[in-house]
């Protein structure tokens, strides 16, 4: 079966806009979290945010794209603009047929449509701009990232909240399977604007602590809620054999995936998040002992917590794998969670390092979790797991695989990234053939 | 009413649409495609809201679809300012 691989990243997040700023941030354990200040936020129960301060969309993109943006397709073409020069490509690298797009969305461009929204009330129809028509539309990200980069291939949206950022680089690496040969694939959010801000505090998970120290701490004896953060990451997947002939670097291979839901609470509310795990890991042919580093979905709430701290003792065993949630230096940023979480598992293969969970201490008490806290943790480079869930039910699990040697040549590529993830024929995984429970057809 | 100048077009198209360096100014080429000066229908569709707005000139759809310069925009806006 044809093999999928990450060949290009492009990171926007609260502490750090550009992937090599985000990632030397990461690895520093600096935060983005603070105070928000692109709106009044004075008047509501939860005030901090992870804001991209260091960003002006004047620089990165032609004027004419920027009144009909909202700021998260701002950062969203920003990204992919980065992270397909990160992979080398260039127009007429590809057929415009044989290339695609799929965005995960989980707001859309809200600051944009409350913007118009008020004009209309406040000044009627004639006032309100026409490029609200699509500015304001979970969608809208495909559609433009497709426009600006000619990719006239597949195209499509996910929409599952947190989770929905693991659901869209899954399709892309079935569009993938199917024959587009390059995929643009990740999340954006923004929607730090009071429309935005209710919205998230009607989920009743919002941290009501003003201290950015204390706000968001996923796993902690003190946690207490959920920051919210703006940005996310696009992702450039290829098929390995046209990245391979390109002869260009490639960081990894997305192995697995599986996609669950939690059981309604009138059928017992049973969580999903276990199944999702052990399916991804069947759909990679990889062991939990293989496994060298889970991306946890790190919820900040208590329950939600426990009930994946005690999914990842159960598939691992108690203290059995290292566990890193650097959400906390980003606060969680919607459909950008987790391709940015995607794109530090690369860099984590990369570099050898596993980046830290800061301002984490104590472990809450029954979490039998292997936490890597305060400084980076190095590894050395094996596959790795990426965790994310989202509101109402929504779990998903991908399983990234580094480069490995290709057979005859030695070195480790995976710690440098240049290699080539190469599969032997020989030792084809029986999970080729499966299909996860998120009905990843090839 | 005053008449409708190439600039004051721009001004406005700019305001709708955002500007673009890279290409000539109206002045400069009166007589390229709004579709070579980078501007789609729907920038043509907020120039319009915007003409009425502020010119009270309340072009309809289909007239301004068939211009396809700024010259002819410009002409356009000032027929009817001149009839008026």
């Amino acid at each position: 079966m044809t093999t999928a691989v990450i060949t290009g990243i492009g990171v926007a997040a609260p502490n750090g806009a550009g992937t090599e700023n985000f990632w030397a941030a990461t690895l520093r354990g600096e935060s983005g979290i603070g105070p928000v200040r692109r709106f009044d936020a004075r008047g509501y129960p939860a005030r901090l945010g992870g804001e991209i301060d260091d960003f002006d969309p004047a620089e990165h993109l032609p004027h004419r794209l920027l009144p009909q943006t909202d700021r998260m397709t701002q950062l969203a073409l920003t990204a992919s603009a980065w992270a397909l020069a990160d992979a080398g490509v260039e127009p007429g690298t590809y057929d415009p047929g044989e290339t695609g797009v799929t965005m995960a969305g989980a707001f859309g461009g809200f600051e944009y449509g409350q913007r118009e929204l008020e004009n209309l009330w406040r000044s009627g129809p004639e006032r309100v701009s026409v490029y609200m028509s699509f500015a304001w539309f979970y969608a809208v990200n495909t559609g433009q990232l497709s426009i600006r980069h000619a990719m006239r291939g597949p195209a499509g949206v996910v929409v599952g909240d947190q989770a929905g950022g693991l659901d869209a680089v899954a399709q892309a690496r079935r569009n993938i399977r199917k024959g587009a040969r390059l995929m643009l694939s990740g999340g954006f959010d923004s929607s730090f604007c009071p429309y935005g801000w209710v919205a998230r505090i009607s989920d009743g998970t919002l941290s009501t602590d003003e201290d950015p120290r204390t706000a968001y701490l996923p796993f902690d004896r003190r946690a207490r809620g959920q920051v919210p953060g703006e940005g996310g990451a696009v992702l450039v997947v290829e098929e390995a054999a046209a990245a391979r002939r390109r002869g260009t670097r490639i960081y990894g291979e997305i192995a697995g995936y599986a996609a669950t839901f939690d059981a309604a609470a009138r059928y017992g509310g049973e969580r999903g998040l276990g199944r999702a795990v052990e399916a991804a890991l069947a759909d990679a042919g990889v062991t939990a002992r293989e496994v060298g580093v889970v991306f946890a979905d790190g919820s900040g709430w208590p329950a939600d917590d426990r009930a994946e701290a005690e999914t990842i003792a159960a598939v691992f065993g108690p203290q059995g794998v290292p566990v890193t949630v650097p959400k906390t230096m980003t606060g969680r940023m919607s459909s950008g969670g987790a391709p940015v979480d995607l794109a530090g598992a690369l860099l984590a293969m990369r570099d050898g390092l596993i980046p830290p969970t800061v301002n984490v201490r104590t472990v809450a008490p029954g979490a039998r979790l292997d936490l890597v806290t305060g400084v980076p943790r190095p590894w050395q480079p094996g596959p790795a797991l990426v965790l994310a869930r989202g509101r109402g039910g929504f779990n998903s699990a991908m399983v990234l695989r580094p480069g490995t040697a290709a057979p005859g040549r030695t070195g480790a590529a995976g710690v440098t990234g240049r290699e080539i993830p190469t599969r032997s024929g020989g030792k084809r995984h029986a999970a080729d053939d499966t299909v996860g429970p998120g009905g990843d057809h090839a | 009413m005053q008449q409708m100048t190439l600039s004051a077009l721009e001004e406005i198209m700019h305001r709708c649409a955002g500007d673009d360096e890279s290409t000539e100014s109206f002045q400069q080429a009166p007589e390229r495609a709004f579709a070579d000066l980078g501007y789609d229908s729907l920038a043509l569709l907020e120039t319009q809201s915007v003409i009425r707005r502020e010119y009270g000139v309340d072009l309809s759809e289909q007239a301004v679809s068939a211009a396809e310069t700024p010259q002819q925009l410009v002409d356009l806006v000032n027929r009817w300012l001149s009839a008026a």
